[in-house]
């Protein structure tokens, strides 16, 4: 693993044991992710990104999730690690922003006592007083008007915006290596979510993180993302650069996703088109490929046999597709123009 | 915050004059002569008569009202002459079974109440809070199964039925404790501990059923909100979790429904009371019903309406400083 590497997924997957029987999440997801870089993971709902994301912080319940395979950061393994050492890391190695930051704050408290608590846990030699000054120049740093007075507000006296600024404030206060953003700009309006991820993006070049971005929506991706991870029924079905992705897509998922951004440059002001079908049940996925059912390309192999991820085109994309490579570079470069 | 604790203390004010009316008025129509209760079988009428003008029921119902609130506030005085007597400041009226003033009875029995209820309140509370919390960190295991089933017997069980069970296998059965005959504990405490002691189990154990409940339900409610995620994702300890986390939440309909329970309480548990004879406000409230000696009812009446009245005041603004939300500014 090579030293700039903060975060190695390998093998992973999540099987869930419900009453209906087990779910199969996430199924062998491996990735690796540099510091300062953004990995982005896109997919529909279901498609296992937040569950990855969730794994990461073993945050999962583990009396009815089972989880295998290794996440590693900072050279210990997240899932067979002592309860102890994944407290100390969460927080301090791995933060995380959650989607909706209407509930992710404590009611309870004032925004400031939440910002030091998350200081405190890490830094038990620190006192009180400490805490608050380094919390009132994050909350400065996150663009919070005023943080002398709004350290003391409670967090329904903020904006929507300005509360996820908070979970910002709440997740950077430790200097974490790595940033888990879990759909972090779907609850807000579309002027605030360009602030929000200009914010991540300061914040990023200032704290050297790496960014695990996770989010249904490819605006927010070709803004803030340098590579991506497209996930489909629980597994990686294509992973590369964002330029390759809008340039040559390698996965008829992909396409379909593609196709499906409404954008004011298309020619054709027409429907937008969207991918048939639903999304499967991970109770009871499709044999072989799981988009096979959707795919306007399927062929016999593709009910019989999950395809494997190969590298496709020069651009270093790969894909988990059964289809010619000649005939995938053809497909996808026609549906990026489109 | 001020105004607001002022405006709530003038309507809680307003409501205990509206009761008093009610009250007062409700009793005053039920078709027995007080004048003819005073003095048993063998009443006469001119005794009758003069009873009646001596105890103002000769006067109107209003005027009879008037002088049962001038009574509160200034006290009253019955009759002229020899046979004169007086009930001072505050005067709830004079009992006529009892001969004794209203207000003196409660200033007796009340504090047999408040110490079966505040023993029996704290135990529930213990009992309630720990058993729901146990149930939630357990989900789905067997202390949670045994903690639903404490929840559904406890609720449906009457206190008459289990009070009784109690009181006949505990006293007379196995013989454990002597049957119960109440002291004040300030002149025998190992007497009243032996005699509260059944009364305030029964009392807590059926009342923390639903406190269960509340706990267990509002405890994993809490543990899936997003914020618990985030203090979880911060790296808090579990303890930490829970205290500032999943039981800061739990905890506000919990101390809004038992400020009101125990309020509820403190105007007499007559079940309990009766089936343990403890000599407290709800034993008399219930003998005063079978006698029709109404000063008594609408004084004991009067006593529970403050107690609910001031508690829901009191859980008001409790209620402003557990959730900041509802905090007014």
């Amino acid at each position: 693993m090579s030293p700039d590497v903060v975060l190695s997924v390998r093998n992973l997957s999540v099987v869930f044991h419900t009453s209906d029987g087990d779910v199969v999440a996430v199924n062998d997801v491996s990735f690796d992710l540099r510091s300062g870089e953004t990995l982005g993971i896109v997919g529909e709902s279901g498609s296992g990104k937040s569950v990855t994301a969730s794994s990461i912080m073993r945050l999962n319940n583990s009396n009815t999730a089972s989880t295998t395979g290794s996440i590693i950061v900072s050279g210990v393994d997240v899932l067979t690690a002592e309860e102890d050492e994944v407290r100390r890391i969460r927080g301090s190695e791995v933060a995380m922003i959650f989607q909706d930051p209407l509930s992710a704050l404590n009611p309870y408290y004032t925004v400031g006592k939440q910002i030091a608590e998350a200081y405190l846990v890490h830094h038990p030699q620190a006192s009180k007083a400490d805490a608050r000054v380094v919390t009132l120049e994050m909350l400065k740093k996150v663009g919070i008007p005023n943080p002398e007075k709004r350290i003391d507000e409670f967090p329904h006296q903020f904006s929507g915006g300005m509360r996820q600024r908070i979970v910002i404030a709440i997740a950077l206060i430790n200097n974490p290596k790595v940033l888990i953003a879990d759909e972090p700009t779907t609850a807000l309006d579309v002027t605030v979510q360009a602030q929000i991820l200009d914010l991540m993006n300061e914040l990023q070049t200032e704290f050297q993180m790496a960014i695990v971005l996770i989010t249904h929506d490819l605006g927010v991706i070709a803004e803030a993302a340098l590579d991506v991870l497209v996930m489909y029924g629980g597994r990686i079905v294509e992973r590369s650069s964002v330029e390759a992705l809008f340039s040559e897509p390698t996965h008829p998922y992909a396409w379909g996703l593609l196709g499906a951004v409404n954008s004011l440059g298309k020619s054709d002001r027409g429907a937008l088109v969207t991918i048939a079908g639903s999304p499967p049940s991970l109770i009871a996925l499709p044999t072989g490929c799981s988009f096979n059912p959707r795919c306007g390309y399927a062929m016999e192999i593709c009910t019989a046999e999950v395809p494997s991820l190969r590298e496709i085109g020069s651009q270093g994309s790969v894909s988990a597709c059964h289809l010619p490579d000649d005939q995938i570079l053809t497909i996808g470069r026609k549906a990026a123009s489109l | 915050m001020f105004m607001f604790i002022l405006r709530r203390v003038f309507f809680a004010l307003v409501l205990l004059l509206a009761v008093s009316f009610f009250t007062y008025m409700l009793f005053a129509m039920l078709p027995s002569d007080p004048a003819a209760l005073t003095c048993g079988k063998n009443c006469k009428p001119d005794v009758i008569a003069a009873n009646r003008i001596r105890l103002g029921y000769d006067k109107s119902l209003f005027e009879q009202y008037w002088l049962f609130l001038k009574g509160i506030f200034v006290g009253r005085d019955y009759g002229t002459g020899a046979a004169a007597f007086s009930c001072g400041a505050p005067s709830l009226g004079y009992s006529f079974g009892q001969h004794e003033c209203v207000t003196t009875l409660i200033t007796k029995t009340f504090p047999v109440t408040a110490y079966l209820s505040v023993g029996a309140f704290i135990l529930w509370m213990l009992i309630g809070i720990s058993s729901g919390s146990v149930a939630a960190l357990n989900k789905g295991k067997w202390q949670d199964r045994a903690a639903s089933i404490f929840t559904s017997v406890g609720v449906s069980l009457p206190t008459f039925y289990i009070g009784l069970l109690v009181l006949f296998s505990v006293v007379i059965w196995l013989r454990i404790l002597p049957f119960p005959s109440y002291e004040s504990p300030f002149v025998d405490f190992p007497t009243f501990l032996r005699t509260m002691i059944l009364p305030w189990l029964v009392l807590a154990v059926l009342s923390a059923a639903s406190y269960t409940r509340l706990t267990r339900n509002g405890m994993l409610e809490a543990m899936n909100e997003d914020f618990v995620r985030l203090g979880v994702a911060k790296g808090l300890t579990t303890k930490i979790i829970l205290r500032r986390y999943v039981m800061r939440q739990a905890l506000v309909p919990i101390v809004t429904i038992a400020g009101l329970d125990f309020a509820g309480l403190l105007g007499g548990a007559i079940i309990t009371e009766s089936v343990f004879s403890l000599p407290g406000m709800g034993k008399m409230s219930i003998r005063a019903v079978v006698e029709s000696d109404l000063p008594v009812l609408v004084g004991t009446t009067m006593v529970a309406a403050v107690f609910i009245v001031v508690a829901n005041v009191l859980v008001d603004i409790a209620y402003g400083y557990l959730d900041p939300r509802v905090r007014v500014k």
